[in-house]
């Protein structure tokens, strides 16, 4: 077990090294970190002796080194719009995305887990019916566009909910969050629910098939011949076992939808890294690209990781096939 | 060529074809896209990307069914005066090539790395697949925003915006690649060890040839199932892209990029030039996401569930 871990986590250390030398790349061949620093009104002379002063004539191994080191103490760079360290930018970004992801999962649970039990219990029924040629629409609707028709009903025609930003928000240990005031969880709903509906249909089935496949195996059928009632056969002998591989695919899923956050930011005008991340490509601010690129890049090899290990720990299976 | 015919008239692929209604459907409506997409220039009444045929005055007149329709504009016109029909015409038109060319692109890759990797075994397998696995446990849409925004960043707005429509086919191509890669190697596995191949071996034929000749038609089962999803999800991918300004520009819209345009006047009431391009492209993907359904039923009964 020790070994598997310990080459886990090796693996996902050579990830990061990759995802920050093409960070580096990019950094070093598009970027321009005097422009970053001084700005554009600065005679070529004294740019040439900044350069040589930020070391930006070395050879490119001895830059990358270097900033490996200032990325391991936390140093990404300055942002050349913010006039910030990009980190503490990105970081004040974080809330925002964070609790977007954090409803949009809570959602995404509390319908998917019912509704694929039922659907699984109740396979003929007319609502599983519905809800199974529903999904696969749902799979085919962008999710800006399901956000954009949540505006148009929501906020344009009825006038119930906001359509943009993020409300009023309040200060917690450092942490801005909508969570706590009334007006920071209303504007929740509408980006949660349009950032979980990509994932919605999707689970929906995985749980669905899962449960089904389990509903047919030999120990629920001796535990109906029990005469255990219908609800502790369904509830605690076939949904446990159907949350080993759910789980799995949840953790990886959540990694997804941080993709995703992009777009629905982008239609809500959410605050979050998402919508900096837009707005950096378009104001050519590469060192906050890099540096979003590099931080994004850890939480998904750190969230892989961490499921994978869980995994390991839950079925020995994983762990003897992946040693040979 | 009619004996082929014969035997394609005969088979169990179209037999289970004509049953499933759903299957018919959608294949028709597919068609009846990629005709109306491909002939765009042909059938559509305006031509949305000459400048001069546009007029300003007629920005955001509703659908002609509507009290302040005109005549004209069948499904309205968008803010700078076009012609809703025709540049839904042309989006979906552009939407079809970018798919199509991306798909193309990403088989191709993923094909080659599949067929050496699953082929030659040993270190360059688990290099190629190494790298795959890598790519893979990044979402698709994330790579593909990555990719464009660094190229945007790299050739400049103004470039990237007359570069768009091969750009992007790169950028799907390259983030959807693997893919491929983990299907056709699979495949290869299985096939590598049967009788044939080591005929094909004794008979002295070169590795190149194997793989390709031998090795390669009879994994196509599975790239023709994935194909069709990878589709649509190209087609999806590109829609993104555009909506977030990362794909074609304003003035050559592709659907994508015209919901996005159409989404800064939602507020004002003009539903129409967000709505219809929204419905084209849920339609095409859609039928493409049935027909693929069908396809993986049909060609791998044992893949099957739920």
């Amino acid at each position: 077990m020790v070994a598997f871990i310990i080459r886990r986590i090796s693996q996902a250390i050579l990830v990061m090294l990759i995802i920050s030398l093409i960070g580096f790349t990019i950094k070093n061949k598009i970027g321009d970190p005097v422009r970053d620093m001084v700005g554009e009104r600065v005679t070529p002379a004294e740019r040439a002796q900044i350069r040589d002063r930020l070391g930006l004539n070395d050879p490119f191994l001895v830059q990358y080194v270097r900033f490996l080191k200032n990325a391991a103490r936390g140093d990404l760079g300055l942002s050349f719009f913010h006039k910030k360290p990009a980190l503490s930018v990105i970081l004040s970004k974080a809330p925002a995305t964070l609790e977007l992801v954090f409803c949009s999962a809570l959602i995404l649970i509390f319908v998917s887990l019912p509704v694929g039990i039922y659907t699984a219990i109740r396979p003929r029924n007319w609502f599983s019916r519905f809800t199974m040629s529903f999904s696969t629409l749902g799979v085919s609707i962008p999710v800006f566009l399901t956000a954009i028709m949540l505006i148009y009903v929501f906020s344009v025609e009825l006038n119930w909910l906001p359509s943009y930003g993020r409300g009023e928000t309040v200060r917690v240990c450092g942490w801005d969050s909508g969570l706590l005031t009334l007006d920071g969880l209303v504007h929740l709903i509408l980006p949660s629910f349009s950032l979980a509906s990509i994932m919605l249909p999707l689970f929906i089935r995985l749980i669905r098939s899962e449960m089904m496949e389990i509903l047919e195996t030999e120990y629920i059928k001796f535990a109906w011949a029990k005469g255990l009632t219908p609800r502790r056969v369904w509830l605690l002998h076939a949904f446990k076992n159907t949350l080993l591989p759910v789980i799995t695919v949840f953790g990886v899923q959540i990694g997804i939808m941080f993709a995703f956050t992009i777009l629905t930011e982008t239609v809500f005008q959410w605050q979050g890294m998402g919508f900096m991340f837009l707005e950096a490509v378009e104001r050519s601010d590469t060192s906050l690209l890099v540096a979003y690129l590099v931080v994004v890049g850890a939480i998904f090899v750190v969230v892989n990781t961490v499921v994978d290990i869980i995994y390991g720990l839950v079925n020995p299976m994983v762990r003897i096939t992946g040693r040979t | 060529m009619s004996r082929t015919w014969r035997r394609f008239t005969s088979s169990y692929f179209l037999y289970s074809f004509r049953r499933d209604w759903v299957a018919m459907s959608s294949f028709s409506v597919l068609l009846l896209f990629l005709a109306v997409g491909l002939a765009a220039p042909l059938i559509s009444p305006y031509n949305p990307w000459d400048a001069e045929s546009i007029d300003i005055m007629n920005s955001e007149i509703p659908p002609r069914w509507m009290a302040e329709g005109e005549e004209d504009f069948l499904l309205g016109t968008d803010v700078q005066g076009r012609d809703m029909f025709s540049t839904m015409l042309y989006g979906l038109r552009l939407s079809i090539v970018i798919g199509l060319g991306a798909v193309f692109l990403q088989a191709f890759v993923g094909i080659t790395v599949g067929l050496v990797a699953g082929y030659s075994g040993g270190k360059t397998d688990s290099i190629l697949m190494r790298i795959a696995d890598i790519q893979l446990s990044f979402p698709y849409l994330m790579v593909a925003i990555f990719i464009s925004a660094i190229f945007q960043v790299a050739f400049g707005i103004g470039r990237y915006e007359d570069l768009a429509v091969p750009l992007l086919i790169v950028i799907i191509g390259l983030a959807e690649w693997p893919v491929y890669a983990r299907t056709v190697r699979a495949a290869v596995m299985g096939e590598k060890n049967k009788e044939y191949v080591e005929a094909a071996r004794v008979i002295g034929l070169s590795g190149g040839k194997i793989m390709f000749r031998h090795v390669l038609p009879n994994t196509l089962t599975s790239v023709l199932v994935i194909s069709t999803i990878q589709v649509a999800n190209a087609v999806m991918s590109e829609a993104a892209l555009s909506f977030l300004g990362l794909g074609m520009p304003v003035t050559k819209p592709s659907l994508g990029s015209l919901i996005r345009s159409g989404f800064e006047y939602i507020f004002s009431g003009s539903w129409w030039i967000t709505f219809f391009p929204g419905i084209l492209l849920v339609v095409f993907v859609l039928v493409i996401n049935l027909l693929g359904d069908w396809l993986r039923d049909v060609l791998n009964p044992k893949l099957y569930k739920g």
